[in-house]
């Protein structure tokens, strides 16, 4: 299929073709165009199926708020559900499939659920799917789940990588539309430090999809020329490809950078990062939504927002339709029919829902003012309309404007609530705004462009100002003020059949008067029973039309009816963005002991301990499952000597002149008169008498012991021992920190451990009588080592724990460094001894 | 959340543990006559107030102090920001 769509003009190079392909077709684009744009200038204007009725359905939007041209994109494990085709910007080779039916696009078998529709209407499924109980599980649910869900996943591992990132600045400024790109100007020329971010590939917003002037150049031109100036700051940083999605606590704000997705081939590099920026100031500027106006049958493709039709024209050099007609309550709505008519695209007819004057006189179009579309026809595109006057006029692109709602929902995220205005009927921000948030442009109800670019500036310069900087003294780019009148119309009243306001979710003016009548009347029950704004889109064009009939239908007015709240993101994170690097064995990576290498390779089964793996017993060929290692293990140990690496356990170095006390208050025993040279075994008790943790402590010197935890605990209780420190103790002379990973420990217990060990200190004696039992002291060993030796037993036999720094205590066979030749000797599993220790002493963990 | 340590400036809340109610502070005397009452409140009853609430934090991912964040539980506003261990100290806590 050719570009039979295409016209001239637009930010499109046409010096370069790519070739895609929508359903193993085989299509072309060119660069600037996103999937939508190269689809509509290939003549594809049915794209997907809605979710409940299967209805056939086309692209709606220009931007991320599209609520039906949902595809999947690439292959494989690379596959990608519910993507937007109006945001996914066209590179070569780039696969896309419908999704949402079963058989082809073009016959969908569950496009019988339209037939049906009657019966599927709001609060369907919680009447439906009651009874009989034994149904639930067995019949509703395998239903349910099999007609739940949009695209389908790949099932396999993504395997792509995504980044976390940090940044800072003195402004952010959200959205690089005509407010946001002076704003940004004004206070680079200040000399602070700016992010400008903008989910577009193109900074420029509506600036790019009209062709209003600034500086007397077209705005696209102006845009451009704004980027480069901004982009020859040092203290501006440009983020293109990257949606602020949450406001968060002091002015931090969530976005999501698109990295690699635009390209055919991410070549290692991160596909997204996840951003995490930190501003001082930000000032939202992220223009406003164009709504629909609803009205019988109008879901078909081919039906479109004005915005949206005059944007693939301008911009992408894209008719959407042949013979386009134009259906508004405003005046902006007539600029798609002069924009469209000027590059020579038949215009047959402007449908005005005011009874006012033409605002222009478009060449042999019908002008229908007070005018409603009562019915269209097109089964799989739209080929016709019907007025409330009876005229049928033939077409395959209708433009519907019902206004524009201002992009509040970053000022929401707080709980801040919207306010209304009258003249331009649509929510603005209030004054609520999160701290260190201001609006400008569009998105705070200054929808024409030179107010919008006059304010963007002040605002900016009041921020800089704010922060100390000096406001740049430049005037303020020079543009018009487009006409903005609108009038609060809604729904179309005449004609039968259903009309549409939540596309994506099928939710239909019927149902939202249902709801009504079935108590559901605050906005928040309204969007729940009937599913209303709970789609991928948030109901971004759905939700101010759809208030506005519940509004009528309660006889209160729109503010009094109020919005659902609006909380982050404002378009769909990835979870693999939110995960980074933090999935797989990085979600939790491993801490190893010193000896962790050796164990692997001596058999040794390992079990998760806290956050350590520690060898739990050593399997030799010819044993025939973990009871014959064990017991080999055990049986060694009560005959010889056996050896276990407990560097896992907490250890806590702890000195100054009121250690002792400070140790007597904190274990349920007393230490206080613990010698120096001995160790003490101590019980943790919680605050309200139960056991919380246990181990030993040795006194090395008069004010410095050293600690010993459990493994588990080792974290929470230093975290407690310094809360007892600063806030129960405070003017104790006590400091302590955290040594578990400076020292490799070893026990090494069994009749002849004391022999083993005898072979490596260093001019030591520890025969019984110098060194009995709970005795402990620092000496050197194999020649000048620093070491600590305990002699403590948790297995009933004779032994010791021996410790070294971490870096001497990295072995590739523990007991052939301990000099330890001629003596049996055998890793001692670290339960086993103490399962066997009952009858011989104490048992620890 | 960003939180302004009274030592080391501006910290995300990310590198500290929330405890919760400063007034875990105040641990009673275990040697007063109605010491098991007393140890009854203090270990388990809280408030739960919808507006300014003090509560320890423990900058655990720095340099281990304790702070007694004064936090706004509507808004997250945080109006100040001390060191615990000069909070117990002020309400009398010695050895």
């Amino acid at each position: 299929m050719s570009q039979s769509n295409r016209i001239d003009g637009g930010l499109i190079d046409r010096s370069q073709t790519l070739s895609f392909t929508f359903n193993g077709k085989a299509m072309q684009g060119h660069p600037g165009d996103t999937l939508a744009s190269a689809l509509l200038a290939n003549g594809q204007r049915l794209v997907g199926r809605s979710f409940k009725y299967h209805r056939p359905r086309g692209i709606f939007t220009a931007g991320s708020e599209e609520p039906n041209a949902l595809v999947q994109l690439r292959k494989g494990a690379h596959q990608e559900p519910n993507t937007r085709a109006t945001t996914v910007e066209l590179f070569r080779g780039l696969e896309a499939t419908s999704q949402n039916h079963r058989g082809s696009l073009n016959f969908d078998i569950m496009a019988a659920n339209d037939l049906l529709a009657p019966w599927l209407s709001a609060g369907f499924y919680y009447k439906t799917f009651m009874w009989p109980k034994a149904f639930w599980e067995k019949v509703y649910e395998p239903f349910i789940r099999a007609s739940a869900g949009l695209g389908a996943l790949s099932k396999v591992e993504d395997p792509d990588t995504y980044d976390k990132g940090f940044l800072h600045c003195d402004l952010l400024v959200i959205g690089a539309g005509p407010a946001g790109l002076s704003a940004a100007l004004a206070a680079g020329r200040s000399g602070a430090r700016v992010i400008l971010a903008d989910e577009d590939f193109t900074p420029g917003g509506r600036l790019n999809a009209e062709t209003l002037e600034v500086d007397g150049m077209a705005g696209s031109g102006w845009a451009a020329e704004a980027i480069t100036e901004l982009a020859s700051m040092d203290n501006v940083r440009i983020m293109p490809r990257a949606t602020v999605y949450g406001a968060y606590d002091h002015g931090i704000y969530g976005a999501l950078e698109r990295m690699t997705d635009h390209l055919a081939n991410a070549d290692g590099k991160p596909r997204q990062v996840l951003w995490r920026i930190y501003s001082k100031r930000a000032l939202l500027t992220a223009g406003a939504t164009e709504r629909p106006i609803a009205f019988p049958m109008n879901d078909r493709p081919g039906v479109m927002l004005a915005g949206a039709v005059r944007a693939y024209a301008n911009r992408f050099g894209v008719a959407p339709g042949k013979r386009v007609a134009v259906f508004t309550n405003n005046d902006d709505g007539w600029r798609t029919a002069t924009d469209l008519a000027a590059k020579g695209v038949e215009i047959t007819a402007v449908i005005d829902t005011r009874e006012t004057d033409a605002q222009a006189s478009i060449p042999r179009a019908s002008i229908v003012m007070g005018g409603r579309v009562v019915d269209t026809a097109g089964r799989k595109g739209l080929t016709s309309i019907t007025l409330a006057n009876g005229q049928t006029i033939p077409t395959d692109c209708l433009a519907v404007s019902g206004g524009w709602s201002p992009n509040v929902h970053l000022t929401c995220h707080q709980r801040g609530r919207p306010g209304w205005r009258e003249d331009i009927a649509a929510f603005v921000p209030s004054g609520d705004l999160p701290p260190g948030m201001s609006v400008a442009g569009a998105a705070n109800g200054t929808l024409t462009l030179s107010a919008a670019l006059n304010e963007g500036r002040a605002q900016a310069n009041e921020a800089v100002k704010d922060l100390g900087f000096a406001a740049s003294r430049k005037a303020p780019p020079k543009a018009e003020d487009e006409a903005r009148e609108t009038s609060a119309f809604w729904h179309v009243a005449e004609g039968k059949r259903r009309a549409w306001l939540d596309l994506q979710n099928d939710v239909t003016v019927k149902d939202v008067k249902q709801s009504h009548a079935e108590g559901f009347r605050s906005v928040e029950h309204l969007k729940r029973y009937t599913t209303l704004g709970m789609a991928t889109d948030q109901g971004k064009t759905a939700n101010i039309p759809a208030l506005a009939i519940m509004a009528e239908q309660t006889g209160k007015t729109i503010p009094e009816t109020g919005t659902t709240i609006f909380r982050p993101p404002y378009t769909p994170v990835p979870i693999g963005a939110l995960a980074g690097r933090s999935r797989g064995k990085d979600f939790r990576p491993y801490r190893l002991t010193p000896s962790h290498k050796w164990a692997e390779e001596n058999g040794a089964t390992f079990v998760e301990t806290g956050n350590w793996l520690r060898a739990q017993w050593f399997a030799r060929p010819g044993e025939q499952g973990w009871r014959d290692s064990v017991d080999r293990e055990v049986e060694m140990t009560r005959a010889s000597v056996g050896i276990c690496d407990v560097t896992t356990l907490g250890k806590i170095d702890i000195q100054g002149r009121d250690a002792a006390e400070f140790l007597n208050k904190i274990y349920a025993n007393g230490f206080a008169k613990l010698p120096v040279g001995k160790v003490r075994y101590g019980l943790m008790l919680r605050e309200d008498g139960i056991c919380y943790d246990d181990g030993t402590t040795a006194r090395l010197a008069e004010n410095h012991f050293v600690m010993t935890t459990t493994t588990a605990n080792a974290v929470l209780v230093f975290r407690r021992m310094e809360f007892a420190r600063q806030c129960l103790w405070p003017n104790l002379d006590v400091h302590m920190i955290s040594v578990t990973d400076g020292w490799a420990q070893y026990a090494v217990a069994g009749p002849n451990s004391r022999k083993l060990l005898a072979k490596i200190v260093d001019d030591f004696d520890i025969s019984n009588d110098v060194f009995p039992f709970m005795g402990c002291a620092e000496l050197t060993v194999c020649g000048g080592t620093p070491a600590r030796l305990f002699r403590i037993s948790f297995s009933g036999e004779l032994a010791y724990e021996i410790a070294v720094p971490a870096r001497y205590g990295r072995c590739d066979d523990p007991g052939a460094d301990a000099g330890g030749r001629g003596i049996r000797r055998d890793p001692l599993w670290h339960r086993s001894a103490w399962r066997d220790a009952d009858r011989k002493g104490p048992r620890g963990g | 959340m960003i939180i302004n340590h009274p030592l080391l400036g501006p910290r995300d809340a990310a590198e500290f543990v929330h405890l919760g109610d400063a007034s875990l502070i105040d641990r009673p005397n275990w040697q007063a006559e109605d010491a098991a009452a007393q140890f009854l409140d203090y270990a388990y009853m809280r408030d739960n107030p919808a507006g300014e609430l003090r509560e320890l934090w423990y900058h655990e991912q720095g340099d281990r102090s304790w702070l007694v964040v004064t936090r706004n539980t509507l808004t997250h506003e945080i109006s100040s920001v001390e060191l615990a261990r000069d909070v117990a100290l002020a309400r009398g806590r010695d050895r």
